[in-house]
Order: structure tokens, then sequence, then C-alpha cells
């Protein structure tokens, strides 16, 4: 499947391995997807670059307001992190659901997000938490909305595997009266993909939501913001009746497959506005703790 | 074009030269002929093959043994000391956890990993860590059983086993 496997000392050596192959040689970062998706075809490559040397990836550290992510960091080390429980809390209980233990302990949420599958656990709430990605190639390094990350078609990623390097993600920390909650509708607890996800951060100004913003998947080619939700719930005094009015509006944003495996679009669109109820709420308890 | 990989095995250093496109469940049962470690799906779906790197429990069939390198396995041949079953290894037989037997090596490695960060898991913590792992015969609870039994030995006793003394 691959004939070299390389691990560049730093993320200047790693962008100039992919550039001057050209295109054969591509980021692993836990493998938990990359190899079932070469064994599958997906990909064909000649090298692998791993980054797990470059010890700068594998931190979880908050700096300016934000939590500094790296590309090296594991889905266990994001629910084992005291800062990101409490400055993140819907991303550590997004990473706490993904696959299975064996699978957390080897994949990191860099590959979740490049991976660029509609639901993915670190994914939703990473969008409804409004993270950047920092993207390094050859042309320099960049900035991006989680949310451009994703093309118009699915699991079409915008971020190149084999020419590019997401290096850091960055999350703004819950301050306080901001809390933040994930929900999964789900056939089995592990090793399954969600029916529907849904993650929502909120801010709190007194009695009133400040600001919300919500994400949810698999109901389109990326997370996508329930935009009609979250101006129906800012500026609302905070009741379970406004939440519900709320979450009303969030199938304005749905456009999901007929799954033969994971419930058909009529049943997500018809139990999408629970789920969302579900997680403003908890959301709001979250904030006021 | 060859690999060769550096790491430690059971408690023991090895050196292992192969194909770089391997994983690391084939080289443990192929190259170092442990077919304690089973192969159940190649996809991460089933535990059946896992083992634990830097005590941490993994998909074997997942990891590409150039990711190995420097790093610590135990597979389920290295959980017994010499002669001794492991705690664990003794719950199991003593609740009737085993079957067929095929899930049990990867059972009890996501078990070990569990109990040798915390001797004393809650329900959740425990049902957690192997909720990796399929088993199609026993429903699961004589499993949970044996857990909770080893957990209680364990607390009590030092064990030996598995490359590491605790």
């Amino acid at each position: 499947m691959w004939q070299e496997y390389i691990f560049p000392e730093n993320i200047e050596e790693a962008v100039s391995i992919l550039n001057s192959s050209k295109g054969t040689a591509r980021i692993i970062a836990g493998g938990t997807d990359l190899m079932l998706d070469l064994k599958a075809g997906r990909h064909e490559v000649l090298k692998l670059v791993d980054l797990s040397k470059i010890k700068e990836l594998g931190k979880i550290i908050e700096e300016n307001g934000m939590i500094k992510i790296g590309a090296n960091v594991t889905c266990s080390q994001i629910v084992n992190s005291d800062l990101i429980q409490r400055k993140a809390l819907a991303l550590a209980q997004g990473a706490r659901k993904l696959g299975s233990k064996q699978i957390r302990n080897m994949a990191t949420i860099a590959g979740n997000v490049v991976r660029a599958q509609p639901a993915a656990d670190t994914a939703v709430p990473l969008a409804a938490l409004g993270a950047k990605l920092e993207i390094v190639s050859a042309d320099g390094t960049r900035t991006m909305d989680i949310l451009d990350a994703y093309g118009d078609s699915l699991a079409k990623s915008n971020i190149n595997s084999t020419s590019e390097v997401l290096t850091f993600l960055y999350v703004p920390v819950q301050e306080a009266r901001e809390g933040s909650a994930y929900v999964r509708l789900d056939k089995r607890k592990a090793l399954a993909l969600p029916i529907l996800n849904i993650a929502c951060k909120v801010s709190l100004l007194g009695d009133t939501i400040k600001g919300a913003s919500i994400a949810m998947g698999p109901v389109g080619p990326g997370p996508q913001r329930a935009v009609d939700a979250e101006n129906k719930l800012t500026g609302n005094t905070i009741s379970q009746d406004s939440i519900k009015t709320a979450a009303q509006l969030v199938i304005n944003q749905c456009d999901p497959r007929d799954s033969a495996v994971r419930g058909s679009r009529k049943y997500r669109m018809a139990v999408i506005n629970t789920l969302a109820e579900r997680t403003i709420t908890q959301a709001v308890a979250c904030a006021k703790a | 074009m060859t690999i060769t990989v550096n790491f430690r095995l059971n408690g023991e250093a090895v050196e292992v030269s192969c194909v770089p496109d391997k994983m690391l469940v084939d080289l443990i049962r192929d190259n170092l002929e442990l077919t304690g470690t089973k192969i159940g799906c190649r996809e991460g779906e089933c535990g059946a093959c896992t083992v634990i790197m830097n005590g941490e429990a993994v998909n074997s069939c997942l990891i590409p043994v150039a990711k190995v390198m420097g790093k610590e396995i135990q597979t389920i041949e290295g959980v017994v000391d010499k002669d001794k079953l492991h705690p664990i290894q003794e719950a199991f037989i003593d609740k009737g956890a085993v079957q067929c037997g095929f899930c049990i090596p990867g059972v009890i490695m996501s078990a070990k990993a569990l109990l040798d960060k915390n001797k004393t898991p809650d329900k959740d913590e425990l049902r957690e860590a192997i909720s990796g792992n399929i088993c199609r015969c026993t429903g699961y609870v004589k499993i949970e059983d044996a857990i909770n039994q080893a957990s209680s030995v364990m607390s009590e006793t030092i064990v030996k086993g598995g490359g590491d003394e605790r």
C-alpha cells in the first residue's frame, strides 16, 4: 500500500517532502481512517509522512484566550484534558464518543477534521465552538474557519493531505457564563457512526442568551450551522419554551440523506429538533454551572 | 524495500525487518509467531486484535509497523508471569467468562489496560473500556464479573506481568 514511511523532524521538513513528492506522499495521523481508505483504494500513495516526532504538535495549551491543539493530539488526550473539559466541554464529549477506546487512543482530532465526514464526533463540536485551523504548505501558512474545510460533496475536504499540513486547531475558550454540550443519537454506544449529532455553545448575559452557535451532522456535506435557530435564541430570555421554539428551526438548515443503516431522511428530520432542544438545554446548564 | 523496527515486546527488546506496509497484527502473528492476538475484521471494528501500546489499548490491525518504533507493546502472551496466570486470567476462568475464546485475548488486553491505570473502575469506566471489544457468545455479563473480580484482587496484591512491575 506504500513504499516508504517517513518521520520528519519538523513541520518544514514535512511540507518539503509533500511538495517534492508531487501528490504521491500523504500525511498519516492516527491512521485509523487512512488505513481503511488505502485498503479500499480511495487514495494511491508511495510515501506516508508521520508527524509524531514533532513534539510541539502533541500539545494542548491555552494561549491568548484560545486553546491551541496540535495535529498529533489524540481523542483520548482530548477526553482526559482538564483544560478541554473545563473550557471546551462539547469537544471532550464528542471525542469521548468517537469509535472505541482503542480507536481514540490513536485517532487525532486533526485527522477527524481532514477526513471530512459530516457527522464526525470532534468536527461537529469544533464547528459549534468556532474553531479555526492553521494550514501549512509550500505557499506558506494560512488560517481558515473550520466550516471552510468542507467542500460541496460528501466527505470532500478542502485540505489536501498530499500538499498541506493541518498543524494546529484553535478553539476559543469557554468564558464565564458560557457553556457547551454535545448530543449524539446512535444505534449503539460504541463502534457506531451517529444517526444524528448536534453540538451547541451558548453565552449568557443575566437571564438572556447573548449568543448561540449550533452545529449538526450528518445533515449536509459538512457540519451545518443552524443559523435560524441561533438567531431565534439570541437576545431571548432563557426558558424551556424559548429553547423549544428555537429548536424547531434547526430543520431549516438540514438536508439529510436516506441511510439504509442509520436512519431515513424522514426520520432524521422528525427527531432532530428534539435532539437540538436537549443539546441547547445542556449547553445552558453548563453555562450556568 | 524493507523497514527495520526496534521496539519492546512483552518486556524484551525486539528488532524485526519486514515490508514497510505491514500492520502490527501481522508482524505479531506472522513474523513473531505470537498468535494469541486474533484477527476478526481488519477494520478496527471488533477489538479482537487489541494489544497494549505504551500503556494504551489499541487495534493492532490498524497500526502500520513503523508507528511501533521505540514503543512498549504487550500482547496476551505477555500477561502471564512465567507460569503464573495474571489475576485477570484467573478471574476469567473462575467466572466462566470464556466461551469460544476468540474475543478473549482482546478483551483481556482492554481490561488490563484499564486496571493497570485504574484498579477500581466504576461500572461505566469498565464498560467503556471494553466497549471496543465485540463478543458474540457471552453477553458480556460474566466478562464484567471477571473484570470486577480481577479489580478486587489487583487492589490487594502486587502483580507482575506484561513487561512491567507494579
